[in-house]
């Protein structure tokens, strides 16, 4: 079965050459079946392998193979070739399942849309992108896919090109990526000319052997390389563009904050986390960012109108969490939240789209309310996915996945009671604006009367990722829980090291679980009586003038979009203003101008006069002649 | 018999020459820039009369008759072509055939 390996990026890019060469004269149904089925097809083809590959274990915790040389220069030869183990196969697994969930939902939503087949056709592309992404076994490859990703989310994210802001949107969220592409390049570029070559493994081999732990080259090529993740995933500083990215259709914002791109940049650190291990100064620096990023991205998430918007500021804040735990050496933990992760907010995601739909466009929550009795269904999956998503102990998965990071945040080596207390307030956080938006959006009177309802095709989307929200985060359990389950962190521990715990402090685990259990409880509690209960305190509040202040503040994201603008792009334009004329182009200008001014001058010679020719002669004779005599 | 110096015969075609080449750069008629062109090879021709008398050979009276002929050819193309000139713009004036100005 691993033999098919190729087939899984290949089906989704055979869909998009399909529906871009012959898309638009499909039927409709016929072009979604070639969109949901091609990663519908690969979905299933994982399934095969991941039942292939933990038969094989633990004799064969890898896989590789070479479909095709790519390039081959010098010293340099690459491949078009993939490497399966433990971690790419659970990115694998998530893409395309909760991808091929994604494009079913999306196979309704988007039916009355008159871009139909190209929008599949982008998608499509998208999914084969980031497939090519985590199969790759060298960087270059990956480097492939990272920017096919980046591409993709600058198609769709514009994808209702007529209006002006969705193409800023997607500008905005290309030119920033690519700020973090470009350190990921110089990074690649480092790492070929220091250790020559760019296959993954051999390239971890080599560092550990040649780079002691600590010096400087590693250092400084971790760091180019969270350089790339940073851009891709959404973090601080390079963080502005995903609250924009909201612009692109729903599914869209599903498929980049689930199942591809965002979690671009948390895959890279995991996959070259021996590099990361022999910078210690650069894995302090991600566990900080994603400290930060969490804490700073929830306080907007608090304040946002739009729902799209919440998600997103809690998306980057999530994210945030999986760096702060590949930061504190919690390999498993990352890739667990960032599996169960991708299962709740794909699930909110398409929620929010089934709500915008039955809002008929409108996408602010205060306008919204009472939705409960009007669309039970997507009600209950919303409400799980929140669940998940505020940690709820015991019933959710988020619940297993979050706090086992905030619990070696403070218990790993690397760990400490800083990134712990972060991202408990950060949990906190996280339980006030998702319920606050669950509250806005569901509860209280109907302000805006119901459009469309969902169909078969998102009901079940939805109903299937609301079970994998509540379910999946079984496969790891702590052990103060009944003895504990540790199937993921062992099937991880094939491709990934374990954590390593500081032994004084395990001690501690059940304590440390009831308060970030607590945590998220309370959270919860809060705000529903201030958003339920005591709705004029809250309003009272905003309108004061030092919560207005702040409430503007965290609204603007923190004024990082203020900050970018101020410092980066009005110096650019007014660069661009005053030299919109060109400046090295005038040199050029007056070689033209010169030429012409002979052609002007020696124009007004040819009279047409006879005479003047005549005499014109005469006197180029008689300055010959004169030359010839006394020179 | 008084022998006239060289240097004089050949101030005389050089005076000849000038007057001939100020008649072409200054008169507009056409047939006076004809004349006028012809007094220039007459010019020319009498420098080389003078040059063969002072060298006592005969090649400047056998250049002499070769500008004879020459003339007498110029003379009749350029008369052919002042016909012709004045059909088209009714005019003598070579100023006005300035058709080919840039």
């Amino acid at each position: 079965m691993v033999q098919l390996l190729w087939l899984i990026p290949a089906l989704p890019l055979a869909g998009f050459l399909i529906l871009a060469l012959i898309g638009a004269r499909l039927p409709r149904r016929l072009a979604a079946v070639v969109g949901v089925g091609s990663v519908g097809l690969s979905a299933a083809l994982t399934v095969c392998i991941v039942v292939g590959f933990l038969r094989g274990l633990p004799d064969h915790p890898s896989y590789s193979r070479m479909v095709w040389s790519w390039l081959a220069v010098g010293g340099l030869k690459v491949g078009i070739s993939f490497y399966l183990d433990a971690l790419t196969l659970t990115m694998m697994a998530v893409i395309t399942g909760v991808g091929f969930f994604i494009h079913l939902y999306a196979m309704e939503y988007m039916a009355e849309d008159a871009g139909f087949s190209r929008f599949f056709a982008y998608m499509n592309l998208f999914v084969c992108a980031m497939l090519i992404l985590v199969l790759a076994d060298n960087l270059l490859l990956l480097y492939l896919g990272w920017e096919g990703v980046g591409l993709c989310s600058y198609l769709l994210i514009g994808f209702w090109y007529t209006d002006p802001a969705n193409g800023y949107a997607a500008r905005k969220a290309f030119v920033v990526t690519r700020v973090g592409d470009t350190a990921m390049a110089v990074g690649l570029f480092l790492l070929f000319d220091h250790l020559g070559t760019l296959q993954i493994q051999d390239l971890m081999i080599r560092a550990q052997a040649g780079w002691a732990a600590g010096s400087t080259l590693p250092t400084v090529a971790a760091l180019l390389l969270l350089g790339g993740a940073v851009g891709k995933s959404a973090q601080l500083p390079l963080q502005t563009w995903l609250p924009d990215a909201m612009a692109g259709p729903t599914p869209v914002s599903a498929l980049i904050h689930a199942a591809t791109m965002v979690t671009a940049g948390v895959y890279l650190i995991a996959r070259t986390h021996v590099l990361f291990t022999l910078a210690p100064t650069a894995l302090t620096v991600v566990a900080i960012v994603g400290a930060v990023t969490l804490l700073l991205a929830g306080f907007s998430a608090l304040t946002q109108k739009d729902i799209k918007r919440v998600l997103a500021y809690s998306t980057i804040s999530q994210i945030g969490y999986m760096f702060l735990a590949l930061g504190v050496g919690a390999w498993a933990a990352a890739v667990f939240h960032f599996m169960i992760h991708a299962f709740f907010k794909a699930l909110l995601f398409l929620g929010a789209g089934v709500v915008i739909h039955a809002m008929d466009g409108e996408q602010d929550m205060f306008k919204m309310g009472g939705l409960r009795r009007e669309i039970p269904l997507t009600f209950w999956t919303f409400l799980i996915g929140s669940a998940s998503l505020a940690a709820l102990p015991l019933v959710t998965s988020g619940f297993y996945s979050k706090d086992l990071i905030i619990w070696q945040a403070f218990a790993s080596v690397h760990g400490g009671l800083g990134l712990w207390a972060t991202a408990l307030a950060g949990a906190f956080l996280t339980s006030l604006y998702t319920f606050r938006m669950v509250f806005l959006t569901f509860a209280g009177p109907l302000r805006t009367p119901v459009g469309h309802r969902p169909g078969w095709a998102m009901n079940i989307a939805m109903v299937v990722l609301a079970v994998l929200s509540l379910c999946a985060g079984f496969l790891e359990i702590p052990k103060t829980l009944s003895g504990g389950v540790h199937f993921f962190s062992g099937f991880i521990q094939n491709a990934l090291p374990a954590t390593v715990l500081a032994v004084s402090r395990e001690v501690y685990e059940s304590l440390f679980e009831w308060i970030s259990g607590g945590t998220a409880l309370l959270g919860a509690a809060l705000i529903y009586i201030l958003i339920l209960r005591m709705p004029n305190f809250t309003t009272a509040l905003v309108r004061s003038s030092a919560g207005g202040a702040l409430h503007r503040y965290w609204f603007s994201g923190w004024g990082f979009d203020w900050l970018y603008d101020r410092v980066l792009v009005r110096p650019y334009v007014f660069l661009a203003h005053i030299n919109r004329d060109d400046i090295i182009d005038s040199f050029f200008d007056l070689i033209s101008w010169l030429g012409g001014l002979g052609h002007r001058v020696l124009s007004t010679t040819q009279n047409g006069k006879m005479r003047s020719y005549a005499a014109g002669l005469a006197i180029g004779a008689a300055v010959v002649i004169g030359m010839v005599v006394w020179l | 018999m008084i022998t006239i110096p060289t240097a004089h015969a050949l101030l005389l075609a050089g005076v000849l020459f000038l007057l001939g080449l100020m008649g072409v750069m200054v008169r507009r008629n056409i047939i006076f820039i004809l004349l006028s062109l012809e007094i220039m090879l007459n010019a020319s021709g009498l420098a080389f009369v003078a040059a063969g008398f002072h060298w006592g050979r005969p090649d400047g009276q056998i250049m002499f008759l070769f500008i004879l002929a020459m003339a007498a050819a110029e003379v009749s193309v350029g008369l052919a072509l002042v016909l012709q000139l004045y059909h088209r713009i009714h005019t003598l004036d070579a100023d006005q055939a300035s058709r080919m100005r840039g």
